[in-house]
């Protein structure tokens, strides 16, 4: 073999080892493309007859664009058909993406770390990246927004969706999505057996375990064994004992009612889960649950769907819906707004921008949003039987039970969620692989958790 | 005089575009990434990075985790390298012989390779999953104990390595093929002279004349399956209780999860080197060998 050859063949692997590695760090870069895209002049929309909210002079975003970016999520998909209306109405035109949760947020991540002016408008969880996207400046501060039109009644959105969405005493981003956590059962199983609904989480661990029958396949709890995921299911548990993640900024989940309440949690799913529970998800744990192998799930009511529609379930008749069950503390499950709008910081239409999120989030459209079974923020739309007719009776009756009591997190509320998820999450999961001895686990994760608190003070 | 110009250095012209590329496209990211490595960055547009220096390499070799995360890549890599190559090579010998059907077999055998990885991923967790999935089913029907797959910490890697074993040793028989091919046939005829046995053959003639291939192909396969990423990140996510945690994955969370751009470029550079240093050592194997037959 000659010497050509050999370099060729070192030269090849060098190269190879570089592309491989530039696939790793594609950060930069990103969508400016979108933004030289402008508006054709909607010929379209003032050619239909505007749609009478507004007065055919009043067309204020007349050729103007706006971006959004949604998740693949079930409000995105009852929006989506009512954009035109909105479009009319304001001559404005919306260009809509959808990504899946975690691309959402690589997307608009490596989009505003490029400083990019698009999207305009997007979905964003408030508990999971509103911190960090705000206090890196790339939300829009919506606070001198949302008086502007009296008939937006701002008030009319629930305080603690508000909480959730607040950072800093800045508002981030307009709620549209709360939910709780509530406890999902089977009718049949429970009347078979005689056993009442559980009241209390002593109550729901002695139903799992009498309805436990792995012989035959029959599994007596289910819910997410994922070290992230998990966190924000087992938080109900934990307020319901009496803990919480933090107290103060003193990271607080190595306390005995912390470990209460991680034991409970991780027994329930090692004793009485369905094999291979740590490698669950929601669409897992939903999946299973839809099989008909499992009597209790504990979930976020917005999810409901996956119980109860027929071509996902085949037990969709038999689901019953129960207030999350009380502990040490009481009832205390996650009253949370999983998803919000935002805008751009950098946006260079933001009055475009906001006239959208108003629009989108107006008694009006909620209204519609929530009849598709999508629970939002406004207080007046749950009072009005009519929107709650996207719900089961019997949810709206536990949805409005699990208001009342409920805690503005679902997880620590830190800036670096992702790094305060996984600490709290191994706990959890060693409890479900068998550890007994957990203080010195929960002591390790607490340090870890305190250190990501620590360094918010420097932010 | 343009034309002349043209003329005289047309060799540097037509590469130019392909450098062009590299530079900007593979060369400048990994530069970025190396500055970047030693700054501490959440990718604020109010803070700006702030220079650590060494810090960042620092805090990951003293990293449990990191080192969880080696040693996790590590033995993903050589079992399922060692699996696919053994593999690969035994079905490229049976391929390469003449049988009915044997194109449909080839093109059959090679679909999971076109397969888009995610896609093929989200399929594998379906067949995993322990209580409903097509695995147990099937070892169910086979009298055997269920399994936990990728539910289970021991078996996640076993399981994933499956994954890619079936995905990818199509692609290691495709290049050993090709080499089968190029053999002579003149040292057979020698060897049947000498009343060589079927085995002899394979293992004085085949095997030899077939090692630079096989080293290419494993090289090729050494670098994909180091950086796997997709069927990891779309089945376990690197779970349960970091069991699939492997350096990329490592990277990915640090980056996009954790937001720590400085801890994720370091460590991408740290794997980086890992890459190289076993590509080296490769090509490395590959002289001696060749020095050892000319």
């Amino acid at each position: 073999m000659n010497l050509l050859q050999r370099r060729l063949s070192a030269g090849l692997a060098i190269v190879m080892t570089v592309a491989m590695l530039a696939g790793c760090s594609g950060k930069s870069g990103g969508g400016s493309a979108e933004s030289t895209m402008k508006a054709e002049p909607s010929a379209k929309a003032s050619a239909s007859p505007s749609s009478g909210q507004a007065a055919p002079s009043a067309k204020p975003f007349e050729g103007k664009t706006i971006n959004l970016v949604t998740a693949n999520h079930p409000w995105a998909d009852a929006i989506k058909p009512l954009i035109p209306d909105f479009e009319a109405a304001t001559g404005m035109k919306v260009n809509v993406q959808g990504y899946f949760e975690d691309q959402l947020t690589q997307k608009l991540t490596v989009q505003f770390t490029a400083g990019s002016e698009t999207p305009d408008v997007f979905m964003y969880r408030p508990l999971q990246e509103g911190k960090l996207f705000f206090k890196n400046g790339w939300l829009q501060a919506l606070d001198d927004y949302v008086n502007k039109d009296p008939a937006y009644d701002f008030a009319d959105i629930s305080k603690s969706a508000i909480g959730t969405a607040t950072v800093d005493g800045k508002l981030a981003g307009i709620p549209i999505i709360s939910e709780q956590e509530i406890l999902y059962y089977r009718k049949d199983l429970l009347e078979a057996a005689g056993i009442p609904v559980p009241k209390t989480i002593d109550e729901l661990v002695a139903a799992a375990k009498k309805l436990h029958d792995p012989g035959k396949e029959m599994y007596g709890f289910v819910a997410r064994g994922q070290r992230s995921p998990l966190v924000t299911q087992v938080s109900s548990f934990l307020y319901s004992e009496g803990g919480d993640f933090m107290n103060g900024d003193k990271a607080s989940i190595n306390t005995p009612e912390a470990l209460k309440a991680f034991t409970t949690y991780g027994t329930l799913l090692k004793d009485y889960g369905p094999p291979g529970v740590l490698n669950m998800s929601w669409p897992q744990a939903f999946g299973i649950f839809g099989q008909g192998k499992v009597a209790f799930l504990t979930d976020a009511n917005s999810l409901y769907k996956n119980a109860t529609d027929p071509s996902k379930s085949q037990v969709a008749d038999k689901v019953g819906f129960a207030p999350f069950p009380a502990g040490a503390a009481g009832s205390k499950p996650y009253n949370i707004t999983s998803w919000g709008l935002a805008i751009n910081a950098k946006s260079v239409d933001k009055d475009a921008a906001w006239a959208f999120i108003q629009w989108a989030t107006s008694k009006e459209i909620v209204l519609k949003t929530q009849e598709k079974g999508n629970p939002g923020a406004r207080t007046s739309v749950w009072d009005n039987p009519q929107g709650t007719t996207g719900f089961p009776p019997e949810l709206v009756a536990v949805i409005k039970e699990s208001v009342k009591g409920g805690i503005d997190h679902d997880r620590p509320t830190v800036i670096n969620v992702g790094e305060a998820r996984d600490a709290v999450g191994e706990i959890v999961q060693k409890i479900i692989t068998g550890e007994t001895n957990v203080q010195p686990v929960a002591d390790k994760a607490n340090e870890a958790l305190q250190a990501v608190i620590d360094k918010d003070k420097n932010k | 005089m343009p034309y002349n110009w043209f003329d005289r250095n047309l060799k540097w012209i037509y590469v130019l575009p392909a450098v062009a590329f590299v530079l900007v496209m593979m060369l400048f990211p990994i530069l970025y990434t190396v500055r970047i490595s030693f700054y501490e960055w959440s990718m604020s547009a109010i803070t700006p990075p702030k220079w650590v220096g060494l810090d960042n390499y620092a805090a990951l070799l003293k990293e449990s985790r990191f080192w969880h995360a080696a040693g996790s890549t590590l033995y993903f890599t050589v079992v399922a390298l060692a699996v696919e190559v053994v593999l690969g090579v035994a079905i490229a010998l049976l391929l390469s012989r003449e049988f009915r059907g044997k194109n449909l077999v080839k093109t059959v055998f090679l679909l999971p390779m076109v397969a888009t990885p995610v896609a093929m991923g989200l399929v594998w967790l379906l067949i995993y999953e322990p209580t409903i999935g097509a695995a147990n089913l099937m070892l169910k029907a086979i009298g055997l104990k269920p399994m936990l797959w990728l539910g289970s910490p021991a078996q996640a890697i076993p399981s994933l390595i499956i994954v890619d074993v079936w995905q990818w040793t199509p692609m290691i028989s495709l290049i050993v093929m090709a080499g089968l091919a190029t053999i002579p046939r003149e040292p057979y005829e020698a060897a049947d002279v000498d009343g060589a046995g079927r085995w002899k053959k394979f293992a004085s003639i085949t095997l030899p004349l077939l090692r630079p291939t096989i080293l290419v192909a494993a090289m090729l396969r050494l670098i994909d399956v180091l950086k796997t990423f997709d069927i990891i990140y779309a089945t376990t996510q690197g779970g349960p209780d970091l069991a699939t945690e492997t350096l990329n994955i490592y990277g990915y969370v640090l980056g996009f999860q954790y937001f720590k751009l400085g801890m994720a470029s370091s460590l991408l550079v740290l794997f980086f080197a890992l890459v190289m240093g076993l590509t080296l050592v490769m090509i490395w194997m590959r002289k001696r060998m060749e020095a050892q037959y000319d």
